[in-house]
């Protein structure tokens, strides 16, 4: 199996997301980055299959030149060539501009390699969270796409997918290739090796540039949404508080 | 260019919970742009489907057909919309932004070459459209603009509460036969399965939930016993999943499940952001943390500043005595 898994290099904030002075993106200044949630289990699951079946995994990203850190990790959790398209504009391209960037890309890597089998998106990103890349993505090259997988199997003819529904999941099967947006719990990320943080230093990262067209969605400015400040009550520092406690919960009715 | 053409959810025939909220959602923006509002329903217009839209005084609804559409296909469906968004040169396509709902729109907005807007909270148009959208699952807003005429905009769920009028009006309903492409069956739902039927961590009265300070898979038996007594149901943080603790189906938060029981309570979790937004429309949070500047604390309306391995037990105990006094007596 040949597979690509689309990640984005996202800040990692607290409990609070801070926005810089322009408010045109989040102050990143005392903050860590990380792979978007659903991204990183889509890596594992990629590394997962191909383990069982061979084959290899591209990981490509779109984003500031930093993202190389990202593409490093994934090559420290099992992932085998690496793509890094640049958008060193400061801001992120809309998910048009991202999808053509990653369509463009892909017609590259294919016409040198041949297709992918299974190309492998997160149900959505973790900072702007748009919902489209990916299935534009599979438009554009028409292939198949379903959102929401939390169940890969890989079978004779094509995958079986399982997408969450709640009290359960529907089943979806489809020829190969396919893109498939996947969510966190479908597996548990592995934790980098010994082995698999020397892969990560020699890791060769190709580096393409593109020009996408200007972008209809533009943004204007981040902002905090409205909080309802609350003023707790303490209800006791000890196990002593379990009385108080209780009378709460009698009070609301739950018990 | 006329008309908000809004899909009402459902599967099978079986309206989505988010129905009334799209309608309501779509009259809103009629309103704003002064065009008609029309319901569309991918298959056959059920009497549920009818019933919604005269309750939400829609005078036109349009039955999407085509023989293939024998159940749920992101493709199938998102090429129905994008094929109706230019028969009847619509102004704006809308959903109500659950999974479904995106993605219906993200198909059908790829296929019409169309910009779509996932998860706004308010939509406005003066010459330019004017978005407010939601970011990290709603912890961060975001105002965009689009220079474009049409759109396809998706309305975050639950942003919007379901208001029927106060009387209905008839509704008239339009069957739109299409002829779509047969490849797109690739893509339909194959099979069902249920897993878990009542009540879910979504929709559970209690919700007792963990978080790193619990220390170990062992130590979620007290919440357990604590989620039994008051029949809710236990939830964790990522960093209890990430430990294997628990599994991701307990997930409360942006990447796992937003809950909203009567009361929440969150033990030895730090609250961060992520984390909140699952839980913040909880009716009541009681949060048991050492660090009384722990954000889970200082935005609950209750906490106890004690270790959770103390108080757990004691809460359980408490209950009991009181079960016991009050069944011998
Ligand atoms: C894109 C993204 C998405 C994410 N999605 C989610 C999500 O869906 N859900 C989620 O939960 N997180 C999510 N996270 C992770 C989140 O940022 C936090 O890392 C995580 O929620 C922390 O979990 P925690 O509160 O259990 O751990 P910590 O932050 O380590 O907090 C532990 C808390 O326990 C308290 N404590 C320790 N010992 C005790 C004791 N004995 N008794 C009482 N209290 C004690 C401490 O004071 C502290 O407050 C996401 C992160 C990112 C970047
Ligand atoms: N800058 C990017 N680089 C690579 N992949 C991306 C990028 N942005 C989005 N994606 C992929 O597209 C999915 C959907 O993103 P979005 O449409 O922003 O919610 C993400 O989960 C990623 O897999």
């Amino acid at each position: 199996m040949r597979i690509l898994v689309c990640v984005k290099r996202v800040p990692a904030p607290g409990s609070r997301i801070n926005v810089t002075p322009d408010s045109l993106n989040v102050d990143t200044n005392h903050l860590g980055f990380t792979t978007s949630p659903h991204e990183e289990c889509a890596v594992e699951e990629a590394a997962q299959i191909v383990e069982q079946h061979g084959g290899g995994v591209t990981v490509l990203t779109v984003g500031p030149s930093e993202a190389e850190e990202q593409l490093r990790y994934a090559a420290s959790v099992g992932a085998t060539a690496f793509v890094l398209v640049s958008n060193d504009t400061g801001i992120d391209w809309d998910p048009q501009q991202t999808a053509d960037a990653i369509i463009e890309s892909i017609a590259e890597l294919e016409a040198d390699q041949g297709q992918f089998d299974l190309i492998l998106f997160g149900n959505e990103s973790a900072d702007s969270g748009g919902h489209q890349v990916g299935i534009r993505v599979a438009v554009a090259l028409g292939r198949p796409a379903v959102n929401g997988i939390k169940g890969i199997e890989v079978g004779v003819q094509g995958v079986t997918a399982r997408r969450e529904v709640d009290g359960g999941y529907e089943v979806y099967s489809l020829e190969i290739p396919a893109v498939l947006g996947v969510k966190e719990g479908i597996n548990l990320p592995r934790y980098p090796t010994m082995k698999g943080r020397l892969a990560s230093k020699k890791a060769e990262i190709s580096a393409r540039e593109t020009q996408v067209a200007p972008g209809a969605q533009q943004r204007r400015r981040l902002h905090q949404p409205e909080e309802t400040v609350i003023e707790t009550e303490i209800l006791g520092t000890s196990s002593d508080a379990a009385p108080k406690i209780v009378d709460l919960l009698e009070e609301l009715g739950v018990l | 260019m006329a008309g908000v053409y809004v899909v009402v959810e459902h599967d099978q025939g079986q309206l989505a919970p988010s129905a009334g909220e799209a309608l309501t959602a779509a009259r809103r923006l009629s309103d704003h742009l002064n065009e008609p509002v029309i319901a569309v329903v991918i298959g056959e217009a059920t009497t549920e489907f009818v019933s919604l839209c005269e309750e939400h005084g829609i005078p036109k609804a349009v039955s999407v057909l085509d023989p293939q559409i024998v159940d749920y296909g992101p493709e199938l469906w998102g090429q129905a919309m994008a094929e109706l968004f230019s028969l009847t040169e619509a102004r704006v396509v809308m959903a109500t932004g659950t999974d479904r709902g995106n993605e219906i729109l993200a198909q059908a907005s790829a296929r019409a070459q169309i910009p779509f807007v996932a998860n706004c909270i308010n939509a406005e148009f003066s010459g330019a459209w004017e978005l407010t959208r939601m970011q990290w699952g709603g912890s961060l807003l975001e105002d965009v603009t689009l220079d474009t005429s049409s759109l396809f905009i998706s309305y975050a769920h639950h942003s919007v509460e379901a208001e029927p009028l106060a009387a209905a009006s008839a509704t008239q309903i339009e069957s739109i036969e299409m002829n779509l492409d047969p490849v797109l069956c690739r893509s339909l739902v194959q099979d069902r399965v249920t897993l878990s039927e009542g009540t879910t961590l979504s929709t559970a009265a209690v919700v007792v939930s963990g978080g790193r300070g619990v220390g170990s898979a062992e130590g979620f038996a007290s919440l357990e016993a604590l989620a039994g007594l008051l029949s809710g149901k236990v939830g964790c943080s990522r960093a209890v999943t990430n430990n294997g603790w628990r599994s991701h189906a307990d997930q409360v938060g942006q990447t796992g499940t937003r809950i909203a029981p009567d009361i929440y309570i969150a033990c030895g979790i730090s609250g961060a952001i992520q984390h909140w937004v699952g839980a913040m429309a909880s009716k009541n949070i009681l949060a048991i943390n050492t660090d009384p500047e722990a954000n889970m604390v200082t935005k609950a309306g209750y906490a106890v500043i004690a270790d959770l391995h103390e108080v757990v037990p004691a809460i359980i105990a408490e209950i009991e005595r009181r079960r016991g006094n009050s069944t011998s007596t």
